[in-house]
């Protein structure tokens, strides 16, 4: 058989396969993930959804801003991490900032950020944590450290006419340990924490 | 923060695959190995007109990794042509042509470099019957080739190497499939979403509102780390909390990873029926992998003491030691998948992510391609140490003449050639050059230069990792980037295949007492040296005008 012959039969085979395999990986086998997802862990197949007295208020995994039309912290609210998701943990737009470690627009904007932390929460410039002062990878991070959400109790509790020391044991009962004692850092989930929080305000 | 956590979660991860590799590499010998075919298999073949009991000489081995691959991309770039009229596009328009062009290079390529940003750029109809597919199917064409050299190696006076049919649908039937069905059921139990809402809208706690998003992201994510591919459902990828909300998910993201690579040597020490030969190839991989590891944590912790703690572009749940370990793991196996964002690593964090690349990803390398990365490296680690010792140079009983080491150095060119023109090409033509420090470059300065160097490697190597703060989505880079994917990916192909087929025809040599032992741990040190060394001479130059320089000044 001629090289142009055989190439023109590859081809053929390669037509058949590639149909064939597309039907089976990439219909039957996300349907059937679907079909089990949806019955076995429905909740989670669907984003993990948070509601409050009936109404969905957001996903457990995606952190959302507790901030005014101008971008502002509402004060009465625990603040999550900066976000470069759009103007602010936009959904539809996930990312981090990719500014680079010696780009001068990243110092800048870590030095205004713990100007207005520090301001806001009135502490030292120098008590600021990290996680408050950068931009998280996905934009959408559900956490802070417990030292940001701790650095937070005071004014939040001010802001509510609360006990500093309710909302305080607030935050300690918010925290979460590394898993398994190794994996990952510990943290404070956001919306959950500011969800017991309007609990404890009623 | 802290040293200990860091060193448990690498050790787990090691235990984890320590156990893995023992039953996962046996099967894999046994089911490449074996002359009987699934039910499911044979209807395939009747289906698709192929005998699986024929063989094939390389060259035809090689047309048919190139027709199904070839079949592959123009299906890929006309789903995304048509995406408007695809049901479950989300309203979605057409994937503009450049954009489309380097996209289905990249997921034919097992690369899954993405130009674009997924939520406003694909529908489900291409992520399903596009991406996700091509996630399966170019693993198991690497899969292919590293299994028909392999073949070769363990064969004697044979004018073939295989069936590449059997082999690619066999490493879909039998591996990819099953693993990542299991892997999306555990993701899916970690939170990991699979549905068809589109995007809701919702009121937010404080009053605002958000649109979260949806997707059979599941099934998907799976795949994307099984078979090292690593294209994102979302642009924040595995950093983003639907594809990886934990941090044990992010334990089992690292695992899925690393499972077939690490486990590849076993099966070819099998095969080979030796498999001490198969420990040291594996002893190679893990050495240079930890020490990477190790180097990439230090570095970015030290950093830490700055002012920012080392955490932009760094999730909470995963701090410092997840991001590098994950960073690791992705840049050493050719997946590219990223939690954490690689442009706001340190300069020296983000130079061992590009160093992991440089490496040619052979430790361990991506599925397939890894391992017979490794044994090419393992096959001019055996002459220069023959020609050392003055002995004619052999390598698991195949002599190594002027044909096979000429196929080996054509090998380890090609992609050092491709970063280091493309990377030179952005900047050496003027119109080029204003084109990508205008619009593409992100970050000023030095770091600028390393975004560019950064896309060519990682194309060439067919990672897909980014710093990702390059707008790659620009004529200039589509096509460059778009070409560079395709020929890191088949011309070392077309080597491996051509030198797959001169050892297959081969007799082996029996072993005597003139043999240089090639699985002691003198070998190993050796193949590690010539690894490290062909990589640094090639590499330091251009490093030292980028991350090496931003890093020291």
């Amino acid at each position: 058989m001629s090289t142009a012959r055989t190439s023109a039969r590859q081809l053929g085979v390669a037509l058949r396969a590639v149909a064939v395999l597309t039907l089976a990986l990439g219909l039957v086998y996300p349907l059937v993930v679907t079909g089990i997802g949806q019955t076995v862990v429905r909740d989670q197949a669907n984003g993990s959804p948070v509601a409050v007295d009936g109404t969905t208020v957001g996903s457990e995994l995606i952190g959302q801003s507790f901030t005014d039309e101008n971008a502002a912290a509402m004060p009465q609210w625990f603040q999550s991490r900066p976000s470069a998701a759009g103007d602010g943990y936009d959904g539809g737009a996930s990312s981090g900032s990719n500014l680079g470690p010696t780009n001068p627009e990243l110092a800048a904007l870590i030095e205004e950020r713990r100007t207005a932390v520090a301001e806001l929460e009135g502490v030292d410039p120098d008590e600021v944590p990290a996680d408050a002062l950068t931009a998280s990878s996905s934009g959408l991070d559900p956490h802070i450290s417990p030292e940001y959400a701790l650095l937070q109790a005071d004014r939040v509790a001010a802001e509510r006419g609360l006990d500093a020391g309710d909302v305080r044991a607030l935050v300690e009962a918010a925290v979460e340990d590394r898993t398994a004692g190794v994996l990952g850092e510990s943290r404070v989930n956001v919306l959950k924490l500011n969800i017991a929080l309007s609990e404890l305000d009623t | 923060m802290g040293v200990w956590p860091a060193v448990a979660s690498f050790l787990l991860v090691a235990l984890l695959l320590a156990a893995l590799h023992r039953p996962l590499g046996d099967y894999m010998a046994r089911f490449y190995t074996s002359s009987k075919n699934l039910a499911v298999e044979r209807g395939f073949y009747r289906l698709i007109g192929v005998d699986a009991a024929s063989r094939q000489s390389w060259q035809s081995y090689l047309r048919s990794v190139l027709a199904f691959s070839a079949v592959g991309m123009l299906f890929l770039y006309a789903l995304q042509r048509t995406q408007h009229l695809l049901p479950g596009s989300l309203g979605l328009p057409p994937v503009p042509e450049g954009l489309a062009f380097n996209t289905a290079a990249s997921f034919v390529a097992n690369t899954n470099w993405q130009s674009y940003s997924p939520e406003v750029t694909m529908g489900y109809a291409v992520q399903l019957t596009g991406l996700a597919v091509q996630n399966f199917l170019s693993a198991a064409v690497g899969l292919a080739v590293a299994v028909a050299l392999v073949r070769a190696f363990a064969s004697r006076k044979e004018d073939t190497i295989g069936n590449f049919w059997t082999d690619m649908t066999r490493s879909v039937l039998r591996l990819l499939l099953p693993g990542a069905f299991l892997g999306a059921l555990v993701l899916l139990i970690g939170g990991v979403i699979q549905n068809f809402s589109g995007f809701t809208e919702v009121s937010t706690l404080s009053g605002g509102t958000q649109s979260i998003p949806g997707g059979p992201v599941a099934s998907q994510e799976a795949i994307k780390l099984l078979g090292t591919n690593g294209g994102g459902f979302f642009n924040a990828n595995s950093s983003h909390p639907f594809e990886n909300p934990s941090a044990w998910t992010n334990l089992v993201q690292m695992v899925l990873m690393l499972a077939i690579p690490f486990s590849l040597p076993r099966t070819f020490g099998t095969m080979m029926g030796d498999r001490k030969q198969g420990y040291a190839i594996l002893a190679a991989m893990a050495g240079i992998f930890t020490v990477s590891a190790a180097a990439m944590t230090a570095l970015e912790f030290s950093a830490a003491t700055g002012e920012a703690g080392s955490m932009e572009g760094k999730e909470q749940r995963f701090g410092i030691a997840a991001s590098t370990l994950f960073a690791t793991t992705s840049t050493a196996t050719s997946t590219g998948a990223v939690n954490s964002m690689h442009d706001s690593f340190s300069p020296l964090g983000g130079m061992m992510a590009m160093l992991n690349m440089m490496l040619g990803e052979v430790a361990p390398g991506g599925v397939g391609s890894g391992l017979y990365g490794m044994l090419i490296l393992a096959l001019v680690t055996s002459f220069i140490a023959g020609l050392l010792v003055g002995r004619t140079p052999e390598y698991l009983g195949k002599k190594i003449g002027p044909r096979e080491i000429k196929l080996a150095s054509l090998y380890l060119l090609t992609m050092p050639t491709v970063v280091l023109a493309g990377t030179a090409l952005s900047f050496a033509v003027p119109g080029i050059r204003a084109d990508v420090q205008d619009t593409s470059i992100l970050n000023p300065g030095l770091h600028g230069f390393s975004e560019v160097l950064y896309a060519f490697t990682s194309a060439a190597n067919n990672n897909g990792s980014a710093f990702a703060g390059l707008t790659a989505n620009t004529p200039w880079l589509n096509t460059a980037l778009g070409l560079a994917m395709l020929l890191g990916r088949f011309l070392p192909m077309l080597f491996v295949l051509a030198l797959a087929g001169s050892l297959a025809a081969q007799d082996r040599v029996p072993v005597s007492a003139g043999t240089l032992p090639t699985h002691r741990p003198q070998a190993v040190v050796m193949l590690c040296g010539v690894t490290v060394i062909v990589t640094a001479l090639t590499f330091f130059p251009v490093l030292a005008l980028g991350p090496l320089a931003e890093g020291l000044l």
